[in-house]
This record gives structure tokens, C-alpha cells and sequence, in this order.
């Protein structure tokens, strides 16, 4: 099977780590994966700021760049939510609205596919992590991702996954809402680590970077240097590799302090 | 009423910095969403109940006309005077006319919006007609002089002291944490102002078309009282408010009080028809209905048209995590939470509520539990296009926008910008790897670190690595990519 991998602006720019871990996961699962070089946005910032142009306009970029592949895959539920909504931007122009419509419905978030649609299960991980997972709204309301992580999770041994308080309430994040309404973003952030960190992890984890960011902006705020804050490919990548030997040391992977509880 | 939705930022400063009312959201916090929740699991299927609940809702408006003159010719023959209203402050006047004709001194109401919207309270009172509200919320908040916070628990930013004091200093009462005394003593204030007063004025949920009907649901049986004691009864309403049969109102009602506050049905049911009959012991002489539109109207077949379908059950309100954190009075108006984001403007102007379509984060937590499937954040959505459209956004907010996405658009230079904008932060950022504060972002950076990124660009690195892979000359290197990944970060500066 042969994927478009859709990187997403943000892992682009700031966390590459979860691009590269989500490119190992596709490859473990049976898949060929290329990164088409001249891919851009997938529209929301604007689209979501009242800017329809950037929601039609860049869905054919989008278009010309992934039509041709067997799936595309990115590792966020808000930008394949953004995504499938593309087709419904063209009401007036039904044969631009089928082709958006054909190449939409096999585009994927990551955790969904590897669970839903990869040719392959995932082998089996290792990795000691006292972990906790935020259900990030588009991909929960949007596109239904509540089991996939947890599922992907279990097959990692060692990972002890403890539910948080009100999971599914949003993290505040919301793209431009986070700096238009910062102070309610802030206590909304808040609200989130208070939940998590009652569950007393190692990482908090989640499947949209905006809200990791979010998270973690919050929590180095409030002092805390010690909570990891992790998509979940990079937790799936690590025990994969630490299954198989090929790392010493699993905190060293994720770029961060090896977690020690005291 | 008097509407502050212009100075949003201002207002939510405000009460995300009030103690007391901070600790009063956290109290009930998501009450009303259990109490949903577990009302929903008790029913069989019931999405299948929203399906028909929007489908009926839907039905009438794309015939409004229609059910309205039906529902004024049935209601007109069973002897209900009915009254259009252009604006709220017509509909005032209408009710101060029939008030007046009965020479009314006196007035009880029960729970109405749209005389929260149109101010009925103050007008009455200043021309020298005493006003008592009877709904335990609202009288709460009469003594208070505040307006609600919340469509359905209007009181519900109170906490039972706060309650107590305000009853202490009005009836001269001692203070007590006793919330059935409590009520008690309302009780025993309001009884009297029912038998004494000369007019009801109640609000109506639903205006049924096949009866002619005012249709009422409430739980403390204080608008049985206003709606039958007095002899002038005058229901204030919104013109949207009409269902065809009562087979719709009872398809209504599966979806409305379990919506609203996880009751299978509400303690009151109560359906108005007609005056009093002959020889009967109870019931209005006179029976009056305002039909209001106070902007409806304008929303009919347009963008925001779906949300006429609302049937105020609060559900929306109750699932939204930023009302959850700064509770109904920052919205600035009658109508607060998602619902309220686009009513606000959509009636008293996008220009006097510019913040609020912004006032979300599109979560979506509103639009699965609203029983008549209005799409809020589509419509929120809606809203931010036509701020955008109509040049209402700040300049530097359009300005950015539009280069954001013409840098979008030319994938070339969005790398390179990309390339940049990652310098910057890098730079910007301290030891601990978090930028503490980004000038331009300081809505994000005042009350939160922003993570640094981790080195070159993901596409950068992947090039190099394919490369890599290529020179090796296998499919699956020995070091895979996230080890290269690693060691690549490593070798950077470590954020």
C-alpha cells in the first residue's frame, strides 16, 4: 500500500520526532510511505478564522499533491477532520466535489489507520510508561477516535494507560481561539493538567500536536519540568524499537530526561 | 436589556478572576451533563428521538408563515387574543396597552427570555406597575437585580450563601444554610403577590398550531399559578416558537427535559388554550399571546437559519467548556453559551458582539448533545466568515490571514518561511526549551510556554534521510528512521 504521508504544519515545524515515528509505525504496518515535498497546510487556521478562501483554495493543493496515492495518512485528527470537509466547499462544482470526495474518504488519521485500514497489525511494543491520553475533539467528535489510541496502546507492553477526569472536554487549544481568548485557553489548559496529573503519569498523551503544545505550554508554565507530554506515535515507535532492542533507553528516544519518579 | 456582549474580554477577565463565582461554576460543574447523560441511557434509541425532533423543528420553519396564521386562526377561535410584535420593545408596549385596558396594578410573572430580551420588567415598573418574578431563579435574581446566567437555571451562578444573605436583607430574615427553608421562605414572600396580582405574564415554549394552544414546561409549578390565578393572562413568546400538532409537542418533550436537566419529563406539562369556561373555577378571563420576532425573521433562509430550531433546552451551554469557566453573565446578553454566540449577534448586530463567534473552540461538544442537531460550530464558523467579510476582524488579524495563506499557497516559500519561523523560536526560546514570551502571541505566552521546535523542519531532516537510505542502498537501514531522528536531535541544540 502505497501512502501520502501528510505531515501537518506543526509537526513539521516543531516536533519532526512524531513525523519520523509516524513514517516507522506505517512502515511496520505493512506500508510503502513517501512525503510529497511540495505539500502546504491543510487550510484550517484560516478556514477556522472565517477565511473560507484558505479552506477551498488550498484543498486543491492538496488534491494535486495526494491524488495519487492508495491512502494518505496524517498524525492529526483536526487536520483530516479539516480534511474531509473539503468536498462540502464545492456544492457548485460537483465533479471537483466527487474527485475531493474520492481521495477524502482514504485519507486517514494515523492511530485510525494503523488500527482500521494498515495491511498489517502493528507488532507487538515495549515500553514502561506510566501514561494518560486526552481525547482531542476533532479527532473524538469528528472522526470517532476514542478506541484506536487506547487499542494501539495495549499492544505496548509495559504501557499502564489510567483514564484522566473529563478525557473528552476540550484542552483549550483551538487554534486561534488559544491566542484570540488566551485567558480562557489558559484556564481551560489548566483544568486539563489539574485531570491529568491527578492520574500521576509519566507522559500525558494525545493524538493532535495543538493540543499537545497546549498541554505542555501549561504545564512548563506551572513549573513542571518533569511531565512528558507525547503524541502517541512516539510512544509506539519507541516500544517498537525498544522490543526489539535497538534503543538502550527509552526517554533517551523521546529527546527528554528519562522519567524518574520520586 | 442592556447588552455588554461588546466588551467580552473585558467581562471574562472579570469573572475568570471572581472567586466566589469561580467556585460556584466548579460546584455544579457538569451536573446537568451527568444527569443527561444517564437520562439518555434510560432511552432506547435515542438519537432516533433527535432525528425527529429536528425533522419537525425543521418542518415548521421552512413554513413558518403558514403554522403561525394557522396557530393565530385556532387560538384566535378558542378566544385567545393574539399580538405580533415587530421588536421587543413593541411587544412591550402591547402588553402595557392590555395591562392598562384591565387596569392592572399588580403583575407575577413566570420564567421568560423574550422578556428578557425586550426588558419587559423595567418598562412595567417604570410605568408604576409592581412586577414580581415567581420562578425561584428569577426572583432570586429580582432581589439581586441581576440578569440570568443561564437559559434554564437562571440563578445558577448563586451559591446557597449568597442566597441567604440576599433573602436575609430583603426579608428581614436570619441567615440559614437550609435550602429547603430557603424556599420556604419564597415561598411564603410569593404566595400572597399570586392572589393578589391582576395579570400573569409567562413565556411560552411552544405555540401549538392544531389547538391554538401555549404550551408551558416547567418544574415549580409557579407558572400553573401565573397562568391560571390572575384573570389577564398574557404569554410572551418568540415567533419561531410554533409546533403543527400536539403529537409534535409530545415528540418535543421526549428530547427537551432530558436535554435540558436529565429529567425523563419535567413536574409541570402545562398546555393553555382558550379563557376561562363557563361556570369553571380557574383559568384568565382574558388570554393573550405577543408573538415577538425581535430579528427572527431576518435569520429565515439565511446562514443562520438552523438555529431558529432551538428549543432552549440549555444542553449546549451545559457541555461547553468555555462557558463551564466563565459562566453566562460574560456573554453580555439574554442568551449566553454556543446558542447565545450566535444569537447575540445574529439579533442585536455582529458589530455589537464581535467576540463572541470566537468565543469557542469549535469542540463540538455543544453540536452532539443539541437535541434538535443545530450545527453550532458551523454556524460560529458561519459568523467568523462574515466578520471577516464585512472587515469587522482587526486589520493585522485580516492582513496576516491573507499572507498566511497566500505562503500556504506557494509551497516553495511556506517551506522556507517555515524554515525561518523555526530560527526565531529557537532563538527566542530559553535553556528550559520553552519560549516565555513571543511578542505578537502574547494572548498565548501570558499564561503559558510555548515549546520550542526541535530543530530543522520534519521535510528538511526527510530529505537527508532518504538520501541516507538511498546511499545505503536498502530498504530498511539498520538505523531506522526514528534512531536517525534521534541522533539527529541530539546533535542539534537540544530544545
Amino acid at each position: 500500500m502505497r501512502i501520502g504521508f501528510f505531515v501537518t504544519c506543526l509537526v513539521d515545524a516543531v516536533r519532526p520526532r512524531i513525523g519520523f515515528a509516524s513514517i516507522q509505525l506505517l512502515e511496520a504496518a505493512g506500508c510503502t510511505v513517501e512525503v510529497p515535498a511540495a505539500q502546504t497546510c491543510c487550510g484550517q487556521p484560516g478556514f477556522n478564522s472565517g477565511d473560507r478562501a484558505s479552506g477551498t483554495r488550498l484543498a486543491q493543493v492538496f488534491l494535486e499533491q495526494f491524488e495519487s496515492f492508495d491512502a494518505v495518512v496524517a498524525p492529526s485528527g483536526s487536520c483530516v477532520a479539516m480534511i474531509r470537509d473539503y468536498p462540502g466547499l464545492f456544492a457548485d462544482q460537483p465533479a471537483l466535489a466527487e474527485r475531493l470526495q474520492r481521495l477524502v474518504s482514504r485519507t486517514h488519521e494515523l492511530l485510525d489507520f494503523l488500527t482500521h485500514h494498515a495491511p498489517q497489525p502493528l507488532p507487538a511494543g515495549a515500553l514502561p510508561l506510566r501514561a494518560t491520553y486526552h481525547d482531542s475533539c476533532s479527532g473524538l467528535r469528528n472522526l470517532g477516535i476514542k478506541h484506536q489510541p487506547r487499542q494501539l496502546l495495549a499492544t505496548c507492553d509495559g504501557v499502564d494507560l489510567c483514564e484522566m477526569r473529563d478525557a473528552e472536554i476540550c484542552c483549550g487549544f483551538g487554534g486561534s481561539f488559544s491566542v484570540k481568548l488566551g485567558e480562557i485557553a489558559t484556564r481551560m489548559a489548566d483544568n486539563k493538567c489539574n485531570h491529568a496529573l491527578a492520574t500521576q503519569p509519566d507522559a500525558i498523551l494525545g493524538g493532535d500536536l495543538g493540543c499537545l503544545l497546549n498541554i505542555e505550554g501549561r504545564l512548563r508554565r506551572r513549573g513542571d519540568q518533569r511531565t512528558q507530554v507525547l503524541h502517541v506515535a512516539e510512544v509506539l515507535a519507541a516500544g517498537q524499537l525498544a522490543a526489539s532492542g535497538e534503543l538502550p533507553a527509552p526517554g533517551q528516544f523521546v529527546g527528554m530526561p528519562v522519567t524518574t519518579k520520586d | 436589556m442592556d447588552a455588554t456582549s461588546h466588551s467580552f474580554k473585558r467581562n471574562v477577565h472579570a469573572r475568570l478572576g471572581d472567586e466566589a463565582l469561580q467556585a460556584n461554576l466548579r460546584r455544579f460543574g457538569g451536573g446537568f451533563a451527568d444527569r443527561r447523560r444517564d437520562a439518555v441511557g434510560r432511552v432506547d434509541d435515542f438519537e432516533a428521538l433527535r432525528d425527529r425532533a429536528s425533522e419537525i423543528r425543521a418542518e415548521v420553519l421552512t413554513h413558518l408563515d403558514h403554522w403561525l396564521l394557522a396557530f393565530e386562526a385556532e387560538a384566535t377561535r378558542r378566544g385567545t387574543a393574539v399580538h405580533w410584535a415587530e421588536t421587543g420593545a413593541e411587544a412591550n408596549q402591547i402588553l402595557l396597552g392590555i395591562a392598562r385596558a384591565a387596569g392592572v396594578q399588580r403583575v407575577i410573572k413566570s420564567k421568560s427570555m423574550v422578556s428578557e430580551e425586550s426588558g419587559l420588567n423595567a418598562v412595567l415598573g417604570a410605568a408604576g406597575i409592581e412586577v414580581t418574578e415567581t420562578d425561584l431563579g428569577e426572583y432570586i435574581l429580582q432581589l439581586a437585580d441581576e440578569p440570568p446566567s443561564h437559559i434554564i437555571a437562571p440563578a445558577i451562578h448563586k451559591s446557597r450563601d449568597e442566597v441567604s444573605a440576599l433573602f436575609a436583607e430583603h426579608h428581614g430574615t436570619p441567615l440559614t444554610r437550609d435550602i429547603p427553608a430557603l424556599c420556604e421562605e419564597a415561598r411564603q414572600h410569593l404566595r400572597p403577590r399570586f392572589l393578589q396580582a391582576d395579570m400573569g405574564v409567562s413565556g411560552g415554549n411552544f405555540l401549538i398550531a392544531e389547538t391554538g394552544s401555549v404550551a408551558i414546561v416547567t418544574n415549580e409549578g409557579n407558572g400553573r399559578m401565573v397562568t391560571t390565578l390572575p384573570r389577564v393572562h398574557v404569554a410572551i413568546t418568540g415567533i419561531e416558537k410554533v409546533l403543527p400538532t400536539l403529537d409534535d409537542l409530545s415528540a418535543i418533550l421526549r428530547v427537551l427535559p432530558r436535554s435540558a436537566t436529565g429529567q425523563d419529563i419535567t413536574n409541570y406539562v402545562s398546555v393553555l388554550t382558550g379563557t376561562r369556561d363557563a361556570g369553571a373555577d380557574d383559568g384568565p378571563e382574558q388570554n393573550h399571546v405577543i408573538l415577538v420576532d425581535n430579528g427572527r425573521s431576518r435569520l429565515l433562509g439565511g446562514a443562520l437559519h438552523d438555529a431558529l430550531r432551538c428549543i432552549r433546552c440549555g444542553a449546549c451551554m451545559n457541555h461547553c467548556p468555555v462557558y463551564q469557566n466563565i459562566g453566562g453573565h460574560a456573554y453580555g446578553w439574554v442568551y449566553p453559551g454556543p446558542i447565545g454566540a450566535i444569537l447575540t449577534p445574529a439579533f442585536l448586530g455582529l458589530e455589537k458582539a464581535l467576540d463572541l463567534p470566537q468565543a469557542s473552540t469549535l469542540c463540538a461538544a455543544c453540536e452532539v448533545v443539541c437535541p434538535v442537531r443545530i450545527p453550532l460550530p458551523e454556524l460560529m464558523r458561519t459568523l467568523r466568515e462574515q466578520e471577516m467579510e464585512q472587515g469587522l476582524r482587526p486589520w493585522h488579524e485580516r492582513l496576516s490571514i491573507r499572507l498566511w495563506r497566500w505562503l500556504a499557497l506557494h509551497p516553495a516559500l511556506y517551506a522556507v518561511a517555515t524554515r525561518w519561523g523555526i530560527r526565531v523560536l529557537r532563538w527566542l526560546a530559553g535553556k528550559d526549551g520553552q519560549v516565555h514570551r513571543l511578542p505578537g502571541l502574547d494572548g498565548w505566552t501570558e499564561g503559558r510556554d510555548m515549546p520550542a521546535p526541535q530543530g530543522s523542519t520534519f521535510r528538511d531532516q526527510w530529505r537527508t534521510q532518504l538520501a541516507a537510505r538511498e546511499a545505503q542502498g536498502k530498504a530498511r537501514a539498520a538505523a531506522t528512521p526514528v534512531a536517525m531522528a534521534a541522533a539527529g536531535a541530539a546533535r542539534s541544540k537540544a530544545p
